[in-house]
This record gives C-alpha cells, structure tokens and sequence, in this order.
C-alpha cells in the first residue's frame, strides 16, 4: 500500500442514538483537493471535527501519515499540520487580523510566557520573525487594508478570508476548509476560488474542502466524496459523480426504492 | 502645506507599547508626576490669584491641596498596591475570560504566606523573619502555586459556573485562616497579627540595606516613611504594568485571547486549553499574592477576615468600571474605585466648612446638619436613617456606578476615552 498522506479508516460516529458518519472511509494524497458534499445533515461537518479530534469517533481509524491520531488532543493534531477553517466564521473576534494570524502561528512559536512577559531578547525575535510570514500571508490574500481592524468589524467575505489566512499561518500540511464560499457572491466566490487554487499551486498544500456551490467544487476538485445520512454514497472523479444515479437521488430525490 | 504622516518602517517601531513620540511624552510627563506626587510640589495651598471669585478655588483647590500629606499618600500607595492585584485580575478575566470572584482569595494566600516567612515569631504565631527579597516573591510564588492547584476547574466548568467555583474559594479560605494552623500564620481571628515592615535586608542583620520604615535621606531628598512606601510601590507597579502589557502582546497573551473569544475553536487551531487556562490562573494568582503582601505591609497588620467577598467584588468593579481586558482599564478603573470614595468624603468636609457664596449654597441645599433640613447628605459621621452619610452614598454611588457602566459603557471609563480621542482624531469631521 502506497503511504498516503491521511487514511479514514471506515469511522463510526454516533451521539446516542444518532449515527453521524457511518463507517465511512477515504483517503487524501499530498497536494490534492479532495472534496465532501451532500446534503444537509450528511455528516460532512462531522467528519471535520474528528479530523481535528473535537469529535470521537466509536469505530474506525484515521491515519497520518501512517500513524493513528485516533485519542490525541485537537491542539497536538494542530500541531501535526492540520488547519482548518469554520463552516460559522470562528474568529476571534476581539482580535485584530494580524493578531488573529499570529494566533494561527501560536503551534509554530515557542516563547515562553516567561520570555514573552520580559519581551526583550528571544520573544522580541520570534515575534518579528513571524510577524514576517503573517504579512506575506495577508500580502497573499490581499486584506493589507484590513490588518489592523478587530475581526469582528469586518464584512462577512472579509472575514472568510482572515480565516483562511490563519489556518494557513499554521503552515499546514492538510487544510480543511469547511463551506469556504457559503454566503457569498459571485465575485467573492469567484475570488476565494483562486485563492484555493493558488494554496494549491504555490504551496501544495493538500486540502479536503465540504462545499455546497457544486459549479465550484466539480470545477476545482481532483476527486469528490458523497454523504448522505452519514453513509459513502459514491466517490470518484468530478464527471463520474455528476453521472452517478445514487448522488442524483440524493440531491433530488429518487424514487423510493425498498 | 502638511508634511507626510510618519509612517512605521519596522515591525519593531510597530509594536512598540508607546509608538509614537506623543505617547511616549505624555507617559513620561504622567511617569514624573507620579514620582513627585508624595511631595509638596503640585500642591496648590493658595488662593489662586483672579479666580478667588470661583468659589471652588477660593481657598485652594480641595483635590489637591491635601496632596502632600500623609494620609493621602497612604491612599495614593494603596491604589498603587491594589492596581498589581487588578493588573492581575485583567489578565485572568478580562484577557483570559476565566471570570473568577476568587481573588481575594488568592491575595490571601500572597499576605499569609509573607506573614509566615517575613513576619517575626512570638507564642503566638509562626514567623520566619525571613528578608523581603524571600518573603515578596514567595507571596506570589504561592499564591501561583495554589492558582495551578485550582486551574484543573476553570477546564471543566466556565463562565457563571466558574464564578461560583472560584465564589467558594474565598469561603474556604477565611475557614482556613480560623483553624488552629491557620491562626499560627494569620493570627487569632479578627486580631490578627503584627506585619512586617519592608526593610530590604541581605540577610537578617541588624541595620537593613534599604530603611523603609522610618523617615530618613535617599540620595539628596529628605523622604518620610510613607514617601519611601509609595515610591517602592510605584517601581513594582510600573514594573507590573510592563510585565503585564508583554504578556499581552505575546504569545500567551495571544492565547489567553483566542481561549477567551472561542475556546474550542482555537484548541482546534493549537492553542492548549488546559495549559493556556493552567497558565493564566498562576500569573494572574503571582500578581495577587504579591499585591496581597503588599496591602498587608501598608497597614501593618495582617487580617484574615479581610480578603472576604466584598474585597473580591471590588476587584471585578475595577475592572468594569476600568473596562474589562485592557491595562489601561485595569489601571484608571484601580485610581477611580479607590479614589472616588476620598474624594467624595473630602469634599463633603470641604463643603460642610464652607460659609457663604456659592460653595455655602451649595453647602447648605446638600448636606444637613441632621434635623429639620432638606439635605440629603448627612455631615455627620456616622448617621441613623435618612438623610445618609457620606460613607453610605458612596456605597450606592458604587453600586449605581457598576449598573451604570455594564449598561451604558461596557468598555468602561477606557472606552470613553477611546471615544473621546477618537472624536478629537477625527474632528471636524465626525468619523
């Protein structure tokens, strides 16, 4: 078996009596953008959370790079170089967005706060240092006018992007991006698009992205994944799923079949 | 024609706690006069010449005429003090968003645990005599450890939850004073015990390196021992606010703020919860236990009934009326709390000797001499029923003053004075 970069090993999650995911399992290589939909309460969401460990899942494994995560504390999976973004924006928004972004570089600093109290020597340094990489970040999402606002000023497509900009302050190997164009325009769509493809070309950071525009997601997807009730509906190539019976019913409902 | 704005060339110029040259003036200018404000020169005792005819100023201005005396250099050295122990609270609630009533608590453990190393041993009590340099930060250093000791909770529980956990610790900590260990260290309850005075010795030799409790001459000055209290003060709070400020600015502070504004969401983006919490609940107890010790020095005499609830509340007023999560706040709102009451109380004694003019009508509309007036100031000290005294108004003027900035000014008096400036940045234009 070739080493890929995150194995979902059929997880089960359940809360109760409900089954959220449903011993679903897939797999993401280095560089790809690999995309989850279906329909509302599907369970896309979910998968997220125990990606990042917020979420426990009862069955199943989830591999990177070959070893288990499964049990890890969400700051320790941060650590390994999975970032992510919110579905509902969960900035902090008392902050402005340099602070937000350094935030974002909080696992890649090391200060202590003994160090930082003092200011003078090693904090002074490593905050300048990743002051540094946290403006070529806002330089590349373009938001230079922004830098010194409180998040919780700013418009909504704004504030998408000051979330993208701090998961990728974590210098991730793996963004999850949750919804990254839900509630937004044309333009504004149309604008985060780009800025996906660029993390992709530029960075080559893999990413797996849960989206409801499908124009954007066949457009820009390697390969989909489709939840319905918790269970793998299909997975396959953009063109392959659009053709798929299974994935019609779903989204438009079929007919009932037993 | 205007020049170019000045603009920042370096992160480093940026981040600067004063960036621009204005604020680095004025923070000196404020630095100076609170040096100078223990001695007699800001005080203005004579009548100011073409405006004896304002009645405020026709026998010098109350507020600060008694600026040079004792007293209230005794009141001045107490916001000093009480300011390191709000500095510390502002971390903890107002940064870190753990809101805790406990803090009393832990200046308790700070007074207890310097009366025990610092203070002198007789039949009754424990003592060590120990020199400050062991007894100062062995205040803090406790009262951190038992804050590490508590942190686990703030994990599990939050907000009003977390109120009322840290609610009971002030309880347990005025019980623990009254057992039979406690009464070793603290004292007989409501006697207490003798404190120690803030010579700065090496060792335990006779003569101290620094004489802190009587008057005598620091370099060229002749200095009181009050004078020599309130500068000591001033140094550690100055030093206090700067460590404060860095801790802000930084990594944990940082992390202190992400917990505070969504806490599952920036453990998802690596910030620990327990450790960032476990970290906020030891500085924020180290400024406490410090600023505990520091409050029992002033007066001398150390009571372990004194850091009950009422001394917690006022802590959590400060900074609401200071404006929650900022040093500034912590800061104005520590002088305003303290401060407001004296000020009240001597103007009323101004008031009250006054004689004619419009300080006289004012005078005799207010205050009443207790019977058949209509003031609703009582000049006595003590008063039964309506009209109250001073000291009671100024418990309502508290009280009012809380609901008044929750409603009104959630920022506190900080977030008035962002308005302000930014009125003024703008003006003529309104935004």
């Amino acid at each position: 078996m070739s080493e890929h970069l995150l194995v979902v090993d059929d997880i089960t999650l359940r809360f109760g009596g409900v089954t959220a995911i449903d011993g679903v399992g897939f797999h993401v290589d280095e560089g790809e953008l690999f995309s989850i939909i279906g329909p509302n309460g599907a369970g896309k969401t979910s998968i997220f959370n125990t990606l990042s460990q917020v979420y426990r899942p009862q069955e199943g494994d989830i591999l990177w790079k070959g070893e288990s995560i499964m049990g890890m504390r969400p700051d320790k999976v941060a650590e390994l170089g999975i970032a992510r973004t919110f579905q509902n924006i969960e900035l902090f928004a008392n902050m402005t967005v340099v602070d937000n972004l350094l935030t974002g570089r909080h696992v890649r600093m090391n200060s202590s706060w003994l160090s930082g109290a003092l200011w003078f020597g090693p904090a002074k340094k490593e905050e300048m240092e990743n002051r540094r990489k946290v403006e070529d970040i806002i330089d590349f999402l373009e938001i230079e006018q922004y830098r010194k606002l409180p998040v919780a000023l700013l418009p909504y497509g704004i504030q998408k992007r000051v979330e993208l900009g701090r998961a990728l302050a974590m210098d991730p190997v793996l963004l999850l991006l949750d919804e990254p164009v839900a509630g937004m325009n044309q333009e504004e769509t149309e604008d985060m698009a780009r800025f996906i493809l660029d993390i992709r070309r530029e960075l080559g950071i893999a990413m797996i992205m849960v989206e409801h525009d499908m124009g954007l997601v066949m457009d820009i997807a390697d390969r989909i994944l489709v939840l319905d009730f918790g269970q793998k509906i299909a997975q396959g190539l953009p063109d392959d799923i659009q053709q798929n019976p299974d994935v019609i019913a779903a989204y438009l409902g079929g007919e009932l079949t037993g | 024609m205007y020049r170019r704005p000045k603009l920042y060339t370096s992160y480093e110029q940026e981040t600067q706690l004063l960036p621009t040259w204005t604020q680095k003036g004025l923070a000196g200018a404020f630095i100076a006069v609170l040096f100078l404000l223990p001695f007699d020169i800001p005080v203005i005792t004579d009548p100011i010449p073409g405006l004896g005819w304002l009645p405020i100023f026709g026998d010098g201005i109350p507020v600060v005429r008694f600026l040079g005396d004792g007293e209230w250099i005794r009141v001045t050295s107490q916001v000093l003090v009480l300011a390191i122990a709000a500095l510390g609270l502002n971390l903890l609630s107002g940064v870190a968003g753990q809101v805790s009533l406990g803090h009393a608590f832990f200046m308790g453990v700070g007074a207890c645990t310097a009366a025990y190393l610092g203070g002198h041993a007789d039949s009754q009590v424990w003592g060590h005599s120990l020199p400050i340099w062991i007894w100062l930060p062995g205040a803090g250093i406790a009262a951190a450890l038992v804050g590490i000791i508590v942190s686990p909770v703030a994990v599990r529980v939050r907000g009003i939850y977390l109120a009322i956990v840290t609610l009971g610790l002030v309880f347990v900590g005025i019980h623990l004073g009254n057992m039979s260990f406690g009464r070793k260290i603290a004292g007989p309850p409501s006697l207490g015990r003798e404190f120690q005075d803030l010579d700065i010795r090496l060792w335990k030799e006779e003569t101290p390196l620094i004489n802190m409790s009587d008057d005598g001459r620091w370099l060229f000055f002749d200095v009181t021992e009050e004078q020599k209290r309130y500068l000591f003060f001033l140094v550690l709070a100055i030093g206090f606010t700067v460590l404060a400020k860095n801790l802000v600015r930084t990594r944990t502070g940082r992390a202190w703020q992400a917990i505070r504004d969504r806490d599952i969401a920036a453990e998802v983006m690596g910030v620990p919860d327990f450790k960032s919490k476990l970290e906020a609940f030891a500085i924020s107890s180290f400024f406490a236990g410090i600023a505990g010790a520091l409050v029992v020095s002033l007066s001398g005499h150390l009571l372990s009934d004194e850091f009950n609830l009422f001394f917690s509340v006022e802590f959590i007023a400060i900074l609401l009326i200071g404006g929650a999560g900022t040093t500034s706040g912590a800061l104005i709102g520590t002088f305003f709390v303290i401060m407001i009451p004296r000020f009240v109380e001597e103007f009323t004694r101004w008031l009250a000797d006054a004689e004619g003019g419009v300080s006289g009508a004012v005078a005799n509309a207010i205050l009443t001499g207790g019977e058949g007036d209509f003031g609703f100031v009582s000049s006595g000290i003590e008063s039964q029923g309506w009209p109250l005294s001073v000291a009671d108004w100024n418990v309502v003027l508290f009280g009012v003053l809380i609901i008044v900035f929750l409603i009104f000014e959630p920022l506190g008096l900080f977030g008035i004075w962002i308005k302000v400036r930014n009125y003024w940045k703008g003006w003529p234009f309104s935004y």
